[in-house]
């Protein structure tokens, strides 16, 4: 079979079994664009920009596991969509990015619509490639699907220069079943005896913890993970990127870790003695000052990337593998075990543990006035909870009430910029979403802020029938950025006012899709019921609410786990020792 | 503390800039680096010298063993190994300093590779102190240019750094 490069790159997509592209033309890519529109295989989702399309691959990568695809121009289809691939980097999503290229012989040249896409973007990729030659397309375009879904995920950028999709050069085609590469070779298998280590360790834990974070996700060990949890009894903390991976419902789970964490959760990682870190990357949000992390802990660390153990906090037990693989093998080691944890000890540090949840941490009073954040998103899961739900978030409050408030029963069914911290990925995401699963109902809990970073993908979303439904928390303010302004900078609020909001209502009604505006925490569930009732429509939900109302427990960036500030109604806002 | 390191890396366009751009990412110190094709021509071998404690080093090695076009490395500074450095410096050499500048080359066996009415260049071999103990007993006046390559390395005895 003789093909173009551009017909290459269409036909490998469909051989690697790619359902769906997110992307923008343009003059770089016009060949692949008309070799995509002779055929079915390769669904093109055509974004408002490309930003959107990198969040929108990148949404579907986190609900389904597979990898996202992302198809730009050269020069600013390639930097717009540099947000995007940053974001997936920091989490460790699997991502193909291919971007169009000036044609070879003008490269380096200042042609126009160049960038030097592979500089660019080569501090936010796993790895990235400039494509030379028509007969290294096929291999490289593999070699990037194989590089972005193993070892440790990550966006792998495809640079194709447009003289190499020339229609008029034909090669024959062939697409590798398998690739090796001698500089690539991700770890599997943890190693035993490390692991027989640990779990003695953790037979001899009398206050032991375990914190894990989205590697268990993406390495799709839930399942290990429960089981190890019901096996040996012990408490389990989830990072932001972690929710999901173990039932928020269970007793067993004490809640997020971290700068919004629960009292609970925070004073068990000051307290433990033997702290199990799966999948998870002792990130400053976590961690607080380093100095005060965990200080009577022996710590053991399970992760599929070297380079995560010993980072910012030195690990004593350090195991690299597949998580997944590395829980299945200690659960055996556990089992075969002369020893099972100590079921005495254990019961009196749940009762610590228990005692620190007395605090109900996470409390908030909703009175008769405006609705609070937290009371949105508490009723957002009475209304959704029986239903197959996802929701995506943006960056802020709502993100950090959505955590709390939103029990996460299942993995991949939380998808939020964790790393980055990327405003405007939530429309996109959830776009990506709802495309992978065009029958789950799809929420979007957002910010006024924001969702006018990613707005335009309301035309997507309509161009594509998704119907999916947007929970906007607005409070007028970067409620974040207020929030620190008021605990840090006495109150001056510099630049945190969003002054002239759209009225959002009018504006999804322009976008052609349902707009609504609740202002009245009696009127709330109501509305929910009435969005997610129309399950053919995107529904655009303003909920006007409290932007006064601040995230807690909050610690301070640089503080320790125990020096949490908590709601004033609980602790007139004294640190707690 | 100094160590030197050595990668095989993958000899492709854009390979030395995925490891410049990770030390200045991460911020890590470089004090030297050097690159060149080996005897296998899809193989680079870099040598490269930075400083940092024990867990920076780690950090650095697992690093730069992260890289996708990084095949095989060694931190030289673990075990025995050899150091060398060339040096390539130009001096005035005048008839009053001729013979003088000739003895310390010799004393340092360095050779005169290059000569004018009023310059030598002398090349030399040696680890970095010795190119240094060199420099330092040269008058600073008559120092027109000095060129050095940083080090390269190799250990001792049977152990490699190959495939």
């Amino acid at each position: 079979m003789e093909l173009s490069g551009a017909e290459i790159v269409v036909q490998a997509l469909k051989d690697e079994g790619v359902e769906y592209v997110w992307g923008y033309p343009g003059g770089a890519v016009l060949h692949i664009y008309d070799a995509l529109f002779n055929q079915e295989h390769v669904r093109h989702i055509l974004v408002r920009h490309e930003q959107g399309a990198t969040h929108a691959a990148d949404g579907y990568a986190r609900a389904t596991g597979k990898v996202g695809v992302v198809l730009v121009t050269s020069g600013p289809g390639a930097t717009n969509a540099v947000t995007g691939i940053a974001t997936a980097y920091m989490d460790s999503i699997p991502m193909v990015i291919l971007t169009g290229q000036v044609p070879t012989p003008v490269i380096g040249s200042d042609a126009f619509q160049e960038v030097d896409t592979v500089g660019i973007t080569r501090p936010c990729v796993k790895h990235n490639f400039l494509v030379k030659r028509v007969e290294d397309l096929a291999d490289t375009i593999k070699k990037a699907f194989y590089i972005a879904a193993s070892g440790r995920p990550g966006p792998v950028v495809v640079d194709i220069p447009k003289d190499v999709t020339d229609p008029n050069i034909r090669i024959p085609y062939h697409y590798p079943d398998k690739i090796e590469m001698r500089s690539y070779n991700p770890v599997e298998k943890g190693h035993l005896g490390q692991i027989r280590k640990a779990v003695d360790m953790m037979l001899d834990a009398e206050r032991p913890v375990v914190y894990t974070g989205g590697g268990v996700i993406l390495g799709e060990a839930s399942e290990q993970l429960t089981e190890l949890i019901r096996t040996t009894g012990f408490p389990i903390t989830n990072t932001l990127m972690g929710l999901g991976s173990f039932p928020a419902s269970d007793p067993q789970f004490i809640g997020m870790l971290g700068m919004h964490g629960t009292y609970e959760a925070n004073m068990a990682m000051h307290e433990t003695d033997v702290l199990i870190a799966i999948g998870a990357r002792f990130d400053d949000r976590v961690t607080g000052k380093i100095a005060h992390f965990c200080p009577n802990a022996k710590i053991i660390h399970i992760d599929v990337d070297p380079a995560s153990i010993s980072k910012t906090v030195r690990v004593d037990v350090p195991i690299v593998g597949q998580v997944r693989s590395v829980l299945h093998d200690m659960l055996r080691v556990l089992k075969e075990h002369t020893r099972k944890p100590d079921s005495a000890r254990l019961k009196t540090w749940w009762e610590r543990i228990n005692g620190w949840r007395k605090m109900d941490c996470l409390s908030y009073e909703q009175g008769g006035g405006a609705i609070k954040p937290q009371y949105a998103v508490e009723t957002l899961h009475k209304v959704t909870r029986d239903s197959d739900f996802y929701l995506t978030s943006d960056v802020g409050q709502h993100q950090m009430f959505a955590a709390q408030f939103y029990p996460f029963e299942k993995p991949r069914r939380w998808i939020n910029s964790g790393g980055l911290g990327t405003m405007g990925f939530g429309l996109p995401a959830a776009m990506g979403v709802q495309q992978a699963f065009p029958d789950a109902v799809v929420a979007c809990v957002t910010g006024e802020a924001s969702i006018q970073m990613c707005i335009q993908e309301l035309a997507t979303c309509k161009q594509y029938n998704l119907p999916i439904k947007v929970v906007l928390l607005n409070n007028g303010y970067m409620g974040m950025v207020r929030q620190w302004q008021e605990f840090f900078y006495d109150g001056r609020y510099s630049h945190s006012y969003v002054d002239a909001l759209p009225n959002f209502k009018m504006l999804a009604e322009s976008f052609g899709h349902v707009g609504m505006r609740i202002d009245n925490p009696a009127d709330l569930e109501g509305a929910y019921r009435e969005a997610f009732a129309m399950k053919d429509r995107l529904v655009f939900m303003d909920i006007i609410v409290d932007p006064s109302e601040n995230v807690y427990p909050m610690i301070e960036a640089g503080k320790g786990h125990h020096e949490m500030h908590l709601s004033p109604h609980l602790s007139s806002d004294r640190e707690l020792a | 503390m100094r160590h030197i390191i050595s990668v095989l890396l993958e000899n492709e366009a854009g390979a030395l800039s995925r490891v410049a751009g990770l030390f200045s990412a991460r911020g890590y110190n470089i004090e030297s680096l050097t690159v060149a094709p080996t005897e296998d021509a899809t193989l680079s071998r870099m040598t490269l010298v930075t400083t940092g404690d024990e867990a920076i080093i780690e950090q650095i090695t697992k690093q730069l063993n992260k890289l996708v076009d990084v095949v095989k490395l060694v931190d030289l500074s673990e075990g025995a190994h050899i150091e060398r450095e060339i040096m390539m410096i130009k001096v005035r050499a005048d008839q009053a300093m001729r013979d003088e500048l000739k003895r310390l080359a010799d004393i340092f066996r360095g050779s005169i590779i290059d000569v004018t009415d009023v310059s030598y260049t002398i090349e030399m071999t040696g680890d970095g102190h010795k190119l240094d103990a060199f420099i330092r007993v040269v008058d600073p006046e008559l120092i027109i240019e000095t060129v050095r390559s940083g080090p390269l390395g190799i250990a001792r005895g049977g152990r490699r750094l190959t495939l």
